[in-house]
């Protein structure tokens, strides 16, 4: 076991190295000069233009660019934003937001998902079962953004019952509905994948043996069919949470959340390297680590799986 | 260029110019009609994250500059009521042959932090903008003052760090010494890059951009990144405009849907443009705290003459046609829902020296005169054109339908270029890598038609984007600059502008307006030309 996570632990250290080189031929490569758009439509004033590419190191060649900027993350330095500020303390800001919503969100996914999945699996075809059908069908075919701005309209516009936007994102309360909101797709996937696993294990022989032992209910439900059931589920949520980080752009937009997504977004637009490359390495650290737990999580679940 | 990105530069200083208050759509008193006001609470405003840090002449875009603007204040500003240039820190700024300046300080102004404004503060701080090394967006503003070259050199670096001419003579005394004739300098001197600074700010320039201490009606608080940067009032502020409310507050919005949710839910108090999904509807959201005020900006769409086919003097019957095919008031009613005005000239409304109806006839619709002049013209190269414009501005719609009204009335292939974002089009528009014609625009840095028509049309212009030569408009724009006062200039210019209708180097679309509104916590709340509030005059409810 303590080898098996010392082993994938190593692994992140090229997947480090390979993700910061990628993004950072990326940014690299998108087009146009940030520099000169710094001056919008005026021109740019060269002698001026030549002095701040000097001061950002974009004035050396992309190699030099890439070892420069290594080099510093040795000595944890991020490189500071055109705003003059440390990545770092943009990452310290945003990172915090971004994961108060997103625990939120996953908050939102297992206990309103799960339970779902499973009343809809244990009564196949009742009411309740078409209920959790057709609700899930809704959330998922319609756009997020779609969906938060309904929800923003009536629940903050027309209702008053909460800001329209999040103003001060250390007040949980206020991140409920957008939490909501970035859940909603996750949630009808995980009540979905649920329901499944569950219609498939409730045949299994070992729930007919828990069942002819005279268990109680609860134990047989909770212990036996549950557990099993949530393999599938618990690989779903594991990667999701990498997505709950990066991909809350629509919903950070919508109710004004100054979080990763945001400040990426921006990033790339201004093709402000130092500050793409970071977070996104960040965020593939987060993906990796999320994986490692979910991997470990399973032989939690399964006992006959084993790390050796 | 305002509605291509965030980056919008030269967003200039102070609250500014007329026609806000006469009239021209914009609700001064708010709805429940005028009550009482504290002058101790602050009103939040709509904003965006700086890009740069909050230096005075490295403010380009709306984001920082706006709060700069209200930190900083500097010899002069722009009044709100008559868009005149308006006496601030400087009692006077005399001249009598429009080359050298002396330029007297009022007595009693500090900086936040107590120290006195000097005539030594303004010069220091003009001194350190200008030099290349401080990597200042805005350097080039100091251009026309003696001495730059040697702050600034085009090559290497600076061989002084002071310019020449800049002489400070006492405490409340300097002079300017540029080096030519420029009549309207002193309404240059409006524009926030030329901002004092205080002592300390030299011994750590970045910290002072953090945390800014400047002298204007506002003074910083804090700045909580990508959240708000808050200022209260500066209690010994000595402007003219002493402000009615206990500060502004600066929100930052990445999205204009979310600050009109929260205008209508009364957790924003000011915004700065309603976003377009809103447009139909906010007169009936907000009732009479809609605004709908005129801005000193314009959209046109530029040739690239620097092309052959676009040289040669018949061409410019080509391009007058051209003109005549769009429909500007149909397009400004539908797909801009009215958020525009249709264009008469190449200088926007609310200008000093603006004069409606210079492109004349050629701008008004006439889809038979239009095919008549084209084919004089010789006719479009190849009669298809391609509009290039930047796809993150919200540009497509009208691109697409001047198109469609180019089409219908002349026949000639016309169809959008976009290029992915503003950089990118920007990129290919200086680089002289594109074909036809392209979109292009201009936002006052200073309410005066030369800003317009000099920094645009001019030979070699730094914004010439047309590559525009024309020996009569240069002779008649550098004779407006010799003029001895800023009306002759302001004259001088119209006759300029007049070459640009016979050229048509650019086709003049429509003027920006600015269509926002405000909470009910608020009253008095009026927009000058420059798209921003009159900060100081906005009434927070008691």
């Amino acid at each position: 076991m303590g080898h098996y996570v010392l082993r994938r632990v190593l692994q992140m250290i090229p997947v480090f190295f390979g993700a910061t080189l990628l993004i950072f031929l990326m940014v690299y490569s998108l087009p146009g000069d940030p520099i000169a758009a710094m001056f919008g439509d005026k021109a740019a004033d060269p002698a001026q233009v030549a002095s701040l590419r000097h001061q950002y190191y974009l004035d050396q060649p992309l190699w030099k660019q890439y070892l420069h900027y290594m080099n510093n993350i040795f000595h944890l330095d991020f490189g500071t934003s055109f705003t003059g500020r440390p990545v770092s303390e943009i990452m310290a800001d945003a990172f915090p937001v971004t994961i108060r919503l997103a625990l939120v969100a996953f908050f939102f996914e297992i206990f309103i998902g799960l339970p779902l999945g499973l009343i809809a699996g244990l009564y196949r075809g009742s009411i309740a079962d078409t209920l959790v059908l057709v609700l899930t069908l809704i959330v998922i075919s319609i756009p997020v953004f779609v969906l938060g701005y309904i929800a923003q309209t009536i629940f903050a516009i027309n209702l008053g019952w909460v800001t329209a936007t999040v103003q001060d994102s250390t007040d949980i309360t206020q991140l409920i509905l957008p939490g909501l909101v970035l859940a909603s797709l996750s949630l009808a996937y995980v009540a979905r994948l649920t329901r499944t696993s569950i219609g498939e294990n409730l045949r299994a022989d070992y729930m007919r043996t828990a069942v002819a032992k005279g268990l109680p209910r609860q134990t047989v439900i909770g212990r036996h069919l549950l557990r099993n059931s949530l393999i599938p589920v618990v690989t779903f949520l594991g990667t999701d949470l990498g997505a709950l980080m990066g991909g809350a752009i629509v919903t950070e937009g919508i109710f004004n959340i100054a979080g990763v997504g945001n400040v990426l977004y921006k990033a790339i637009n201004q093709k402000e390297g130092p500050t793409v490359v970071g977070i996104v390495t960040v965020l593939v650290l987060v993906y990796l680590v999320a994986s490692l737990v979910v991997d470990l999580l399973y032989a939690v679940l399964d006992p006959r799986i084993r790390y050796a | 260029m305002p509605t291509g990105t965030r980056v919008r530069w030269a967003v200039v200083s102070a609250t500014s110019v007329a026609l806000v208050a006469t009239g021209c759509g914009s609700s001064g008193d708010s709805g429940s009609g005028g009550g009482s006001s504290d002058t101790s609470k602050t009103f939040t405003y709509q904003s965006s994250e700086p890009q740069n840090p909050l230096q005075p002449a490295n403010a380009n875009e709306v984001g920082g500059g706006r709060i700069v603007q209200n930190l900083f204040k500097g010899l002069a500003d722009y009044d709100p009521s008559s868009g005149k240039l308006r006496m601030q820190v400087a009692d006077s700024i005399d001249t009598s042959d429009a080359q050298t300046y002396t330029v007297t300080l009022k007595s009693g102004w500090t900086f936040h932090d107590g120290t006195p404004v000097t005539a030594q503060s303004f010069v220091d701080a003009w001194n350190w903008a200008a030099n290349v090394g401080n990597n200042q967006i805005n350097s080039s503003w100091f251009g026309d003052i003696e001495g730059y070259k040697d702050v600034h050199p085009e090559n290497g670096s600076p061989t002084t760090d002071k310019m020449s001419g800049l002489t400070v003579q006492d405490d409340t005394h300097f002079t300017i010494k540029l080096y030519n004739k420029v009549s309207y300098f002193p309404y240059k001197l409006g524009y926030v890059a030329f901002s004092p600074l205080p002592e300390g700010f030299f011994k750590d320039p970045a910290g002072y951009g953090q945390k800014p201490v400047g002298n204007g009606p506002y003074e910083f608080v804090s700045w909580d990144h990508n959240s708000q940067v808050v200022t209260k009032t500066f209690a010994n502020y000595q402007g003219v405009d002493k402000p009615k409310n206990g500060g502004v507050v600066f929100k930052m919005y990445t999205t204009a849907e979310a600050a009109y949710a929260d205008l209508q839910s009364n957790n924003l108090d000011v915004m700065d443009q309603v976003p377009p999904s809103a447009l139909a509807n906010y007169k009936n959201d907000l009732g009479d705290r809609a605004i709908d005020a005129p801005q000193g900006a314009i959209q046109n769409i530029g040739f690239t003459l620097y092309q052959p086919e676009w040289q040669g003097a018949n061409t410019a019957k080509v391009r007058q046609g051209l003109s005549m095919a769009i429909d500007r008031d149909t397009i400004t009613k539908t797909v801009l829902q009215g958020s525009r005005k249709s264009a008469t000239a190449w200088v926007a409304e609310g200008v000093e020296g603006y004069k409606s109806g210079t492109c004349g006839d050629f701008c008004t619709y006439n889809p038979d005169k239009a095919k008549q002049l084209i084919q004089e013209g010789g006719g479009v190269p190849g009669n298809a054109i391609k509009i290039t414009y930047n796809a993150d501005g919200g540009h497509k719609e009208w691109v697409d339908a001047v198109c469609n009204s180019i089409r219908q009335a002349t026949g000639v292939n016309c169809s959008g270029d976009a290029k992915t974002d503003f950089k990118t089009a920007r990129a290919a528009i200086t680089g002289h890598q594109i074909n036809g014609l392209f979109r292009t625009g201009w936002v006052q840095d200073y309410p005066l038609n030369a800003n317009f028509l000099a920094d645009v049309y001019r030979t070699g212009a730094a914004s010439n984007d047309t590559g525009y030569s024309s020996p009569e408009f240069d002779k008649l724009a550098n004779e407006a600059d010799q003029a001895d006062s800023i009306q002759d200039t302001a004259t001088g210019y119209q006759k300029a502008e007049e070459q640009l209708a016979l050229d048509m180097p650019a086709i003049p679309l429509w003027y920006y307006r600015t269509n926002s509104g405000f909470s009910t916590n608020v009253q008095n709340v009026e927009f000058d030309s420059f798209g921003n509030p009159a900060w100081t005059q906005v009434e927070v409810k008691g």
